[in-house]
């Protein structure tokens, strides 16, 4: 209880509201990190995954880079870009583009491959061309999975971005280091609390996402991991 | 911060004077890492019991789980201090197990779920009890999914566990800020390169021990 | 015993004869004659070197279910998916009405054509109606339209209304194949391809769908082609048989009746199982006498038909695709 109390002390303080470091600016850049970079993730992997998808083609490379991918010290990467390209936006945001594609590719690619056989084969049998196919009947069935691969891709582009304020970057994160940077723990905690809200508000958006964009027919199979 | 002019990407006499703080960091790295997968598996398959037993157990369980996964580390390690203090291994190790379990129950469950009801129903006439059942006839069935959560949960715990070196607890971790303090890359990418090694020897190990776990299933593969 | 024989033997003479005159008065009028599939030295070899179909020669008459059954590897599944081309085959002609189906696109050819797998295929994401509406829509027909006829084969196949906004994964097999047939029917296709489609099933739903498959074509006289592995449910449907062995080989191809009165080698006779008079004599308990003498003694001739059904099909032939809303003859 400790955590809220400081959290409150922070939150209410309406010094924490204003300048660049306020709490409206920093929250605005990490939502603007955060939503170009997974706009950009999801425009290069969704189109990749439907295509490897539908064809069936390249599975396994797929398959290698999601596990590669996942291995990576997301810490360890950001730090070395920035220390190659230079501090800024683009070279952060490569990186996190970067680490969000995987995910979003994979499960594309997992999706639209695990569609029922039975059910291309009717599709196919009644006369849908390939793009009828893909758009009519494997993209509703995989949604699912979809979504699934890009709410994995939002929760680590929104961590990746926490943490890429210790190369200098602004967003939630800066009031997690210069806290610690200054031994303010307060600011730890507002910094950290709001972090934890984001990706609370992140999550149920994809949740109505799903609500939305699922159709009724295929929510019955909801696995999640 | 940016690279000095002429600073060569790896110094491999660097790499060498270094050799035995590789092995301890990845020693440390690996217990910090592993503890919290352990943790989280012995939690994690009563955990999924219960929410087969009592159904109506599962959805917060699920939401929770869901909820957890969701939230990035740094802010989780942070608020952790408020707990455990800044030279405590608990520091690293709770959070890592929360996410760990966030990826292990729904395999747990699913797992379970995939049970045949024709093989639940066989042993149940053969005369096993609730009990007995569960270990010797469910569990062992349901032990691919339960692998394939396993092996997600391994390799993010190892990729994520350096994240703890902001809040003094990070393994490998450590090699990335030393480098980022003194604008040296060479202990940031043998640092990334030795995550990578570690996480593909952790996955490659559970592998094999699936195989030799469930001999039955081997043409099967698993679920990631 | 004998009587019976020579009997029916002379019915079916009889029967030939007039059979034969509908076919010249049709032709000579000059008018398409139906949709009569043939496979012209056919024959499907794969990249590894497996040959499905070797040497194809058939006839499938139209307006009649010709069935084709064989074990499994036989080849039987790749012939049917030859018709649609949703397999090309290595060599060879397969043609409806005498053109190649090769020179129509896949997805055009596909849309006049009804099909119908093991597993129904529903689309899980779209509602019960929907999924039976499926190829009107490609057709671009309206939407009232496609739904209304969607409803309409609801009935025909008899699935209760209410289903109509249901989801396939709330439905039983056996109402889950209902909708597969309606759906395959969805545009009026004058050719039918079914694999298999009531297999997955059990004996009880099974019967009741072969029996409301046979009322349903005693009415719409599609030219259907049924595979299935089930030698008892190619004798029930069938009017024609084409029992196939493995490596693609067409070993018999003859009515039920001929087929279990002499299977021409061991083969077949091995195929038909024991108790073949039994299965005889069942067969012919099942079918009023007029259809048997049609399913016994036609050498498979396009268009021979004794059932009143034969003027309104030749109508019927012209509504391939579906570009016309006429309901399904006879209804």
């Amino acid at each position: 209880m400790n955590i809220l109390g400081l959290f409150w002390e922070w939150f209410s303080d309406s010094a924490n509201w204003q300048g660049t470091d306020g709490i409206p600016t920093r929250l605005l850049e990490h939502v603007w990190y955060s939503g170009l970079s997974l706009l950009i993730a999801a425009a290069i992997g969704l189109p990749l995954g439907l295509l490897t998808g539908h064809t069936g083609r390249g599975g396994f490379v797929a398959a290698s880079l999601a596990n590669f991918a996942r291995a990576l010290p997301t810490l360890g990467i950001v730090i070395l870009v920035v220390l190659i390209y230079g501090v800024g936006l683009g070279p952060v945001l490569t990186a996190l583009i970067a680490l969000a594609v995987p995910p979003v590719l994979v499960n594309t690619y997992e999706g639209i491959r695990n569609v029922d056989a039975d059910i291309k084969d009717a599709a196919r049998g009644m006369g849908m061309t390939g793009p009828e196919v893909l758009f009519k009947v494997e993209i509703p069935a995989a949604m699912p999975l979809i979504l699934l691969g890009l709410r994995t891709a939002a929760i680590q582009i929104v961590a990746t971005a926490t943490v890429a304020a210790y190369v200098s970057l602004g967003g939630l994160g800066r009031y997690i280091f210069d806290g610690f940077q200054r031994q303010d723990y307060k600011a730890v905690v507002g910094g950290s609390v709001l972090v934890v809200l984001l990706a609370v508000i992140v999550a149920g958006i994809f949740l109505a996402l799903r609500r939305l964009l699922v159709p009724a027919g295929v929510r019955q199979s909801g696995r999640v991991a | 911060m940016a690279l000095v002019d002429g600073e060569p990407l790896i110094r491999w006499n660097w790499v060498a004077d270094h050799l035995q703080d590789f092995v301890d960091l990845t020693g440390e790295h690996l217990f910090l890492s592993l503890a919290p997968v352990v943790l989280g598996l012995l939690i994690s398959i009563p955990l999924g019991v219960a929410s087969i037993r009592w159904s109506w157990l599962y959805p917060p369980v699920f939401a929770g789980a869901n909820l957890l996964y969701a939230i990035p580390s740094l802010a989780l390690f942070m608020l952790m201090l408020d707990l455990t203090g800044l030279n405590s291994r608990w520091t690293a190790i709770v959070p890592l197990t929360g996410y760990t379990l966030a990826v292990l129950v729904p395999n747990v469950v699913d797992g379970l779920r995939q049970v045949p009801a024709s093989v639940r129903q066989a042993a149940t006439a053969m005369g096993f009890g609730t009990w007995r059942r569960l270990i010797q006839v469910e569990l062992p069935i349901a032990v691919p999914v339960i692998m394939a959560g396993l092996r997600v949960a391994t390799v993010s715990s190892i990729s994520l566990v350096s994240v703890a070196v902001l809040v003094g607890q990070g393994g490998l971790g450590q090699l990335f800020t030393d480098g980022a303090q003194r604008e040296f890359p060479t202990p940031i990418i043998a640092g990334i390169v030795l995550t990578i090694i570690l996480a593909f020897a952790a996955d490659l190990a559970l592998v094999t021990a699936q195989r030799l776990l469930t001999p039955w299933a081997r043409s099967r593969k698993g679920t990631a | 015993m004998r009587t019976h024989r020579w009997v029916r033997s002379f019915a079916v003479s009889l029967y030939f004869i007039l059979a034969l005159d509908h076919i010249t008065a049709s032709t000579g009028a000059g008018e398409e004659v139906g949709r009569l599939i043939t496979f012209d030295g056919v024959t499907k070899r794969y990249a590894d070197g497996t040959v499905a179909v070797d040497d194809l020669d058939l006839e499938i008459p139209t307006g009649r279910i010709t069935v084709l059954v064989g074990p499994s590897g036989c080849g039987k599944t790749t012939t049917l998916r030859m018709i649609n081309r949703m397999v090309d085959p290595t060599d060879g002609v397969v043609a409806i009405d005498g053109t190649d189906v090769r020179s129509k696109n896949p997805p055009e050819l596909r849309r006049g054509i009804g099909y119908v797998i093991q597993q129904a295929g529903l689309f899980p994401h779209r509602t019960i109606l929907n999924n039976i509406a499926t190829v009107p829509y490609l057709l671009g027909w309206d939407k009232k339209k496609a739904r209304a006829r969607a409803r309409e084969l609801m009935d025909s196949v008899g699935l209760d209304p209410a289903m109509a906004s249901r989801y396939p994964y709330q439905l039983s097999g056996g109402q889950q194949q209902r909708v597969g047939v309606a759906r395959a029917l969805a545009a009026d296709p004058p050719i039918m391809l079914m694999d298999e489609p009531f297999s997955a099933v059990d004996p009880i739903v099974r019967k009741s769908l072969q029996d409301e498959f046979l009322r349903l074509q005693a009415e719409l006289q599609k030219t259907i082609v049924f595979v299935t592995h089930d030698i008892d449910e190619a004798i029930k449907l069938g009017h024609k048989i084409a029992v196939f062995q493995v490596g693609g080989k067409l070993a018999q191809y003859s009515t039920p009746d001929e087929l279990l009165a002499g299977p021409k080698d061991g083969f077949v006779a091995d195929f038909l199982g024991g108790e073949r008079g039994l299965k005889r004599l069942r067969f012919f308990r099942e079918l009023d006498a007029e259809e048997a003498a049609a399913r016994s003694g036609d050498a498979g001739g396009p268009g021979p038909d004794g059932g009143p059904g034969a003027d309104e099909k030749a109508g019927e032939g012209d509504t391939t695709g579906g570009s016309d809303d006429s309901p399904v003859g006879g209804r």
